[in-house]
């Protein structure tokens, strides 16, 4: 469950769920980069283990912000961060990579590595943490078949059109199954019709017990599936209930693999 | 091969790494013809300084008049007498063979000893490192050989080592100083290439790469560079030295030994292309982890 800022203090709550689930917690959390304004202020929220929300807000309201804390991009500038079980805003620099493999992120410019083909991007994780040639070419193409680049092994992200590329962006951030996955406008470059699909790869992935935590300004999107959002707005962070009125499991994955036919798009 | 130069980072391209192999190529050169004369210098001013101690030379001055015989009694004199002093512990005296080889340079090859009036030359070996009553010495030997002369060499050999000293110190000097440079370019090839690669080093740092990771990719790559331009270093200097020691040639046999190349000499020089991959690589390696450990 989640909860308005500032209702959790003296909370004791459950941080590390078993079979690597994560809940995360934000103690009266600021932002500010270099000697300008707040762009989070003192927020404070919790997000169930296994849980999935959308992070929703104005452009400019802090989104990718608060994102960089949750994959450790940055420290705050007060207040403590708590994931798998520890204060990581606070985390020795040297305890920061293998804490950063158990978080797949999906980033709202992709960040592909352009010299690397879609199959050398996609074993990235599993390269840096000393994955086994083999494992890597058994499990990378199995996965971008999942997403439907299968024809697309070798080709470099500049060759590729926009819903490729983030679908090797996803294919990345989810590779070595992350507790946690963030993802920013992870739908921002496709069609309204990849984008469900793409949501449903998410929520096959959170189905496995990731937590995921999707910011969007895709009205539509969030109108479209039951998950409670976290709103930013002026630096400050509620948790609204759902705008979609069903719940998950309503047979979305009747009609097997969601993304079967992506290779058309 | 292909899998060790496997690459997250495109560092095979960077500017920087294109100059390298030929920085270090040249760097390799010098430090190459630094080293082996000093090696040589070293090796010289050795055998000069072991040929100084423990040997002295009588030189017994012919007189006008004389015949060849009576040259030859009196040298034997000085040797019989010189054999028998407790500090000696061996007096031959120079064949007339071996002055003829030794004045060969400025007379010509057909010169008669016995015609001209060269002091002949009794080798002295020591039992002792010096001998401290040479005066008394001399004055035994006069006593016999009327105007002969001890020379211990002393003065001669030590301003000849004075000088080969100064020359090998000023080769080390350069090749300390070509090391210097080296690194110093490394350096700055490296934090260049990092400043390019600045966006994949944050990638790879978000999804879990170590800085380790990250620095073994410049490293790899900083070491084939290093080990080519080494190599290239290593052959332009090899025609260098070869041709050096073509030109030395000649003057073995003279007063004094000259270079006599030993193989640990060609082993050092030919492991200079590897220390010079290894030291790029090190310094490549450790530039990298300063650098982003600066980073978060």
């Amino acid at each position: 469950m989640a909860f308005k800022a500032g209702q959790n203090k003296g909370r004791t709550s459950r941080i590390v769920d078993a079979e690597g689930s994560t809940a995360i917690r934000f103690d009266n959390v600021s932002l500010r980069y270099g000697t300008g304004p707040d762009v989070l202020q003192d927020i404070s929220f919790y997000l169930d283990p296994g849980s999935f929300h959308f992070l929703t807000g104005q452009s400019g309201a802090g989104k990718t912000s608060l994102l960089s804390l949750l994959y450790l991009a940055r420290r705050p500038t007060q207040g403590s961060v708590q994931m798998f079980g520890r204060d990581v805003s606070s985390a020795p620099r040297d305890a920061l990579p293998a804490l950063r493999r158990r978080i797949g992120v999906v980033f709202q410019e992709f960040r592909l590595l352009d010299h690397l083909s879609t199959l050398d991007n996609v074993a990235l994780p599993l390269r840096v943490a000393g994955v086994s040639e083999a494992e890597i070419q058994r499990h990378v193409p199995e996965l971008l078949g999942w997403v439907g680049l299968s024809r697309h092994l070798h080709a470099t992200p500049p060759t590729l059109s926009g819903g490729q590329k983030q679908r090797v962006a996803i294919a990345r951030a989810v590779i070595n199954r992350p507790d946690l996955l963030v993802a920013d406008e992870p739908t921002g470059s496709v069609d309204d019709r990849t984008a469900t699909r793409l949501m449903h790869l998410f929520m096959e992935l959170n189905r496995l017990g990731t937590t995921v935590l999707i910011a969007t300004h895709n009205e539509g999107l969030v109108r479209k599936f039951p998950f409670e959002r976290l709103h930013l707005e002026g630096g400050q962070v509620s948790v609204l209930p759902p705008l979609a009125g069903w719940a998950a499991g309503d047979g979305l994955f009747a009609g097997g693999n969601p993304l079967a036919d992506l290779e058309d798009l | 091969m292909a899998r060790f130069l496997r690459s997250d980072l495109p560092v095979a391209a960077d500017p920087g790494n294109r100059f390298l192999p030929l920085l270090v190529a040249a760097m390799v050169f010098l430090a190459t013809l630094a080293l082996a004369g000093a090696l040589a210098l070293q090796d010289m001013t050795t055998r000069w300084r072991g040929s100084m101690t423990g040997t002295l030379t009588v030189q017994v001055p012919p007189v006008a008049g004389e015949s060849s015989a009576d040259t030859v009694a009196r040298v034997d004199r000085v040797v019989r007498l010189l054999a028998s002093l407790p500090e000696v512990a061996a007096a031959v005296p120079v064949a007339d063979e071996q002055l003829v080889q030794m004045l060969q340079p400025w007379l010509g090859s057909d010169v008669l000893i016995a015609d001209l009036p060269v002091p002949r030359l009794v080798d002295v070996s020591l039992k002792v490192e010096a001998m401290a009553g040479l005066d008394a010495m001399l004055a035994r030997v006069r006593d016999v050989a009327p105007g002969a002369l001890i020379d211990d060499h002393r003065v001669w050999l030590a301003r000849l080592i004075a000088l080969a000293d100064g020359i090998r110190l000023l080769a080390w000097a350069t090749l300390g100083l070509v090391g210097t440079a080296t690194t110093a370019a490394v350096v700055y090839a490296t934090r260049s290439g990092l400043a390019v690669h600045r966006p994949h080093i944050e990638v790879l740092h978000l999804i879990g790469a170590t800085d380790g990771y990250v620095a073994r990719q410049f490293a790899r790559r900083a070491l084939i560079h290093g080990l080519i331009g080494g190599a290239i270093g290593t052959l332009m200097a090899a025609p260098a030295l070869i041709a050096l020691l073509a030109l030395l040639a000649p003057l073995e046999g003279g007063l004094v030994p000259v270079v006599t190349p030993a193989s640990v000499h060609f082993l050092g020089l030919a492991l200079l292309p590897l220390l010079a991959g290894g030291v790029v690589m090190i310094t490549a390696y450790r530039t990298v982890r300063r650098q982003l450990a600066r980073m978060l």
